[in-house]
């Protein structure tokens, strides 16, 4: 660690990182795009997106674990195109994974030295300059405590001497305060000062709005693939941030006049989700959404979305009423609540919408196992199934060359319009929609609003999820705020302004509070 | 892809993986010193009637297991319990079938019945344990086995009838047994009637995990067990159903053996019982990528490969037939290996195809757009 500079002064100093015009293409997705970032050494700078801003893919760019099709990365003034992690800490940058990888049952010496057995043994010598490390950035960590008996603050701190023990300069940190309690991230926050002040350049990637201003130097913004700007938390607020990570453009995706009614289908009352620590994940959720009506879900990734969505679908065990078209779904399962008329298009596809594996006709079939066209009785109609799997390909436009394909084989936008046509079928009741067109091309974005207003015009209810303000205020009739798993505030989606929404979402009481409307 | 295409990619993986692993053999043997060429002009010689018929029992059981093992396989379940689970309902079913309570077939019927129930039971153990408690299956399935055989071991000695140092189960009267079918001369040995278990089993297998709901439901929790639960499936009672049928067919794979009509008489015992069949199985489902046909394949070659052994001796090919085991363990990884790499060139062809296919009607690369 030669080269550091102790305190060096960032203006002076060279750029640490410099990305110009770095572009990844995945099969039918552009997942970056044109991305300029330039990082100053000895700065902490923070890059914030949501999810599926191509945060993630830019970090494993620059990790080396994928390489860009297009465009330059230096570190250094060198040029630096990893093609694989080892180049990366080769070159002095380290990275913290959100999930820590480390091995329980070994010691924090053993798990730092791992992999790096090279540097300093496997022993004393070892052991001195993890105690160096720790006392140097006071990390406070005994080389020999076994890591099962350390705290989620301290896993992290190993995590980051393993980096630093592999002499790292330049440290990646994904989201490192998901896991962390408020006291926790003060105290990883003065270790990251501390790091700063001894030379050190820290890539921070958080969404987390309050973080980002606490500790960061420089802020980069992304959304959907490319760096949309830059600012400095001296002259910045956390609205404008918010507005800049999910967009202020005009809504594009526009509604038609409204075709709500007074006909309730969904109601929920008193919905309470609690974890096995007992903290509340939801809390007395009551929603209503009626027959022809979307009802928009914001808030920032991680505010009880998904759980409410599962509980809705059965899939959490939450308390309170869930009632469908006046039917009581309480203690139903999932098959029961799909078989009264739920739709679902899921968040993570991958994870909870696709067999990726399997047909396309078996995918059809997924989550109508028990109805017609899919199944006759107990056996599955594979005549039936397979030519209803046609007419989806058809209607909603599935760019395949067959029902035979294999769904992994499909773009993100084509798997998502298979999942839209198919959750479309049956004549549900209730569509949940969760981040429906995240990660899709433009292409399949438009058919898919088109499909959800064609779908509210029917008569359905819908239950939009969606981090994207421009759709959310572009296809719902009312959009409600979620935040720490409560609603917080009803707005209207013609009147509401970016700057409300967001400081709703942010729970922003140091600003002006969003308007509610009657 | 046309049929010839296809069929031409499935046949690539287990030829090259075949010829791969008489390689990896033949250089072990060359390694201890031994003659690969002899050793391989013995192992592939025609084999004799008895050795045709022995080899069609011996694929009959192995095929069974390897069918139990598919089962939970096909839901990502590892079900390493066929062992224990064909051991203590070989035990049930040889009592069931001794006790003679009807006629012959009605007390066959019953003792099968009984095998099944109880190979289900056994198996629905650490199905239970893994829903409730979240124990392993791999863990208490192995636990399992081993419980299974001093519990075997145990009911024998103290209830069983004793010959010389052995126990045994009441042997089965005339009546209770099969004859089986004799291709060849009578000399050369009888292939069981219950050989036919496997056919059925096979066939109700590919049936269930094809064409029915259930069979649905139980491809894709394996699949992709979170998208299964987002679509309805109750994945805990999959697990319990899926187990339990497992352990009913691992409970079949004796029966073949136990009620064939032997000069002295079918009956359970400790030298009588034929061990081994359910770990084998584990091996025959890989080699048969958990599909009824291949799992065929799998338990003809894995029974081919032992009988064929026992000629080394008679031929003096200077090789101890403990090396065959050497080589059903590398072909079993060379399968495996093989298969991942054509499922992945098989894969990345398909992708190609799909661009082939959607670039020559119109907009070409619609997402570079954003």
């Amino acid at each position: 660690m030669a080269t550091l500079v102790k305190g060096a002064d960032p203006s002076t100093a060279p750029d640490a990182v410099v990305v110009r015009g770095v572009t990844k293409r995945f099969p039918g997705v552009v997942a970056n795009h044109d991305v300029d970032i330039t990082i100053r050494r000895g700065t902490v700078h923070a890059l914030i997106g949501e999810n599926g801003a191509g945060k993630s893919t830019l970090m494993k760019i620059l990790y080396g674990v994928q390489r860009a099709d297009e465009g330059s990365i230096t570190v250094n003034q060198t040029d630096a195109n990893f093609s694989s992690p080892t180049d990366a800490i080769k070159a002095g940058i380290g990275m913290v994974f959100q999930h820590f990888m480390l091995a329980d049952n070994l010691t924090v010496l053993e798990n730092v030295v791992l992999g790096a057995e090279g540097r300093h043994g496997i022993g004393d010598k070892a052991r001195a300059e993890i105690r160096r490390l720790s006392d140097a950035y006071g990390f406070n960590l005994d080389p020999d405590q076994l890591v099962e008996q350390l705290g989620v603050g301290q896993r992290q701190r190993v995590e980051i001497l393993k980096v630093l023990y592999r002499g790292a300069e330049i440290i990646i940190l994904d989201e490192p305060t998901a896991v962390l309690v408020p006291q926790e991230v003060d105290a990883l926050f003065d270790n990251l000062r501390g790091l700063r002040e001894s030379g050190h350049t820290i890539l921070f990637i958080s969404h987390k709005l309050d973080e980002v201003l606490a500790i960061a130097d420089d802020i980069t913004v992304m959304r959907r693939g490319t760096t949309v700007g830059e600012a400095k938390p001296g002259t910045v607020t956390k609205h404008q941030l918010a507005e800049m990570m999910v967009g202020s453009e005009l809504p594009s995706p526009e509604t038609e006049e409204s075709t709500v009614t007074t006909q309730v289908l969904l109601d929920v009352a008193d919905l309470t989700l609690v974890d096995d620590r007992g903290r509340h994940l939801l809390k007395d959720i009551d929603l209503t959404i009626h027959k022809g009506e979307v009802l928009g879900i914001a808030g920032v990734e991680g505010n009880g979305q998904a759980e409410l969505v599962e509980s809705v679908m059965g899939m959490r065990k939450a308390t309170g009423k869930v009632t469908l078209a006046d039917r009581n779904l309480a203690g139903r399962d999932t098959r029961e609540r799909r078989e009264a008329g739920i739709g679902f298009i899921p968040e993570d596809r991958h994870r909870h919408g696709l067999l990726l594996d399997a047909t396309l006709w078996e995918n059809r079939v997924l989550g109508h196992q028990t109805r017609s066209p899919s199944s006759k009785g107990m056996l599955i109609d594979q005549r039936a199934a397979r030519a209803d799997t046609d007419r989806i390909i058809a209607a909603f436009d599935v760019r395949t060359p067959s029902r035979e394909t294999h769904a992994r084989a499909l773009s993100g936008g084509n798997q998502q319009k298979l999942i839209v046509g198919r959750e479309m079928s049956g004549d549900p009741v209730l569509l949940i929609a969760a981040h429906p067109t995240r990660g899709v091309d433009v292409g399949a974005q438009a058919a898919i609003w088109d499909h959800i207003k064609t779908a509210r015009r029917n008569g359905l209810a819908v239950l939009l999820i969606s981090a994207d303000l421009d759709e959310l205020i572009g296809l719902s009739d009312r959009i409600t705020v979620i935040l720490r798993g409560e609603l917080v505030g009803e707005f209207d989606p013609r009147t509401v302004t970016p700057q409300q929404l967001g400081a709703a979402m942010t729970g922003g009481r140091d600003e002006q509070a969003g308007e509610e409307t009657q | 892809m046309n049929i010839m295409k296809k069929v031409g990619i499935a046949l690539v993986a287990p030829v090259a993986a075949l010829l791969a692993a008489m390689a990896i053999t033949s250089a072990v043997i060359i390694a201890v010193g031994g003659p690969p060429v002899d050793f391989w002009r013995v192992m592939l010689s025609w084999p004799e009637a008895d050795e045709i018929v022995n080899i069609t029992n011996q694929a009959s059981m192995l095929y069974l297991s390897g069918l139990a093992a598919a089962i939970g396989f096909r839901m990502n379940l590892f079900n390493i319990g066929v062992e224990g689970q064909y051991r203590v309902a070989s035990y049930v079913g040889a009592i069931v079938a001794g006790t003679a309570i009807g006629p012959g077939l009605f007390t066959a019927g019953l003792a099968i019945v009984a095998a099944m129930v109880t190979g289900a039971v056994w198996a629905a153990i650490p199905a239970l344990l893994k829903v409730t408690r979240g124990v392993s299956e791999v863990i208490s399935t192995i636990m399992l086995n081993a419980i299974a055989g001093f519990l075997v071991g145990y009911l024998l000695l103290n209830y069983g009838q004793e010959i010389g140092n052995d126990r045994r189960t009441t042997p089965l009267e005339a009546d209770t047994t099969f004859t089986g079918w004799t291709p060849f001369e009578p000399a050369d040995g009888a292939i069981w009637t219950l050989t036919i278990l496997a056919v059925l089993a096979g066939a109700a297998f590919w049936f269930v995990i094809n064409r029915t709901r259930f069979g649905f439901d139980l491809r894709a929790t394996g699949m992709n067990e979170s998208a299964a639960v987002a679509s309805g499936v109750n994945v805990k009672r999959m697990v319990v159903i899926s187990m339990a049928l497992s352990g009913a067919v691992a409970g079949l794979v004796w029966l073949p053996e136990l009620f064939h009509e032997s000069r002295t008489a079918s009956f359970y015992s400790g030298s009588q019982f034929q061990t081994g069949l359910g770990f084998a199985g584990i091996a025959v489902a890989l080699l048969g990528r958990n599909q009824p046909v291949g799992i065929a394949f799998g338990a003809v070659l894995f029974a081919f490969l032992s009988v064929q052994a026992g000629d080394l001796e008679f031929e003096h090919v200077d090789v101890s037939k403990d090396i065959v085991l050497v080589a059903q363990g590398v072909i079993v990884l060379t399968i495996v290996i093989a298969y991942e790499v054509v499922s992945r060139w098989r894969e990345r062809l398909e992708q190609r195809q799909i661009q082939r296919a959607l670039q020559r009607p119109g907009t070409p690369e619609e997402a570079v757009a954003s």
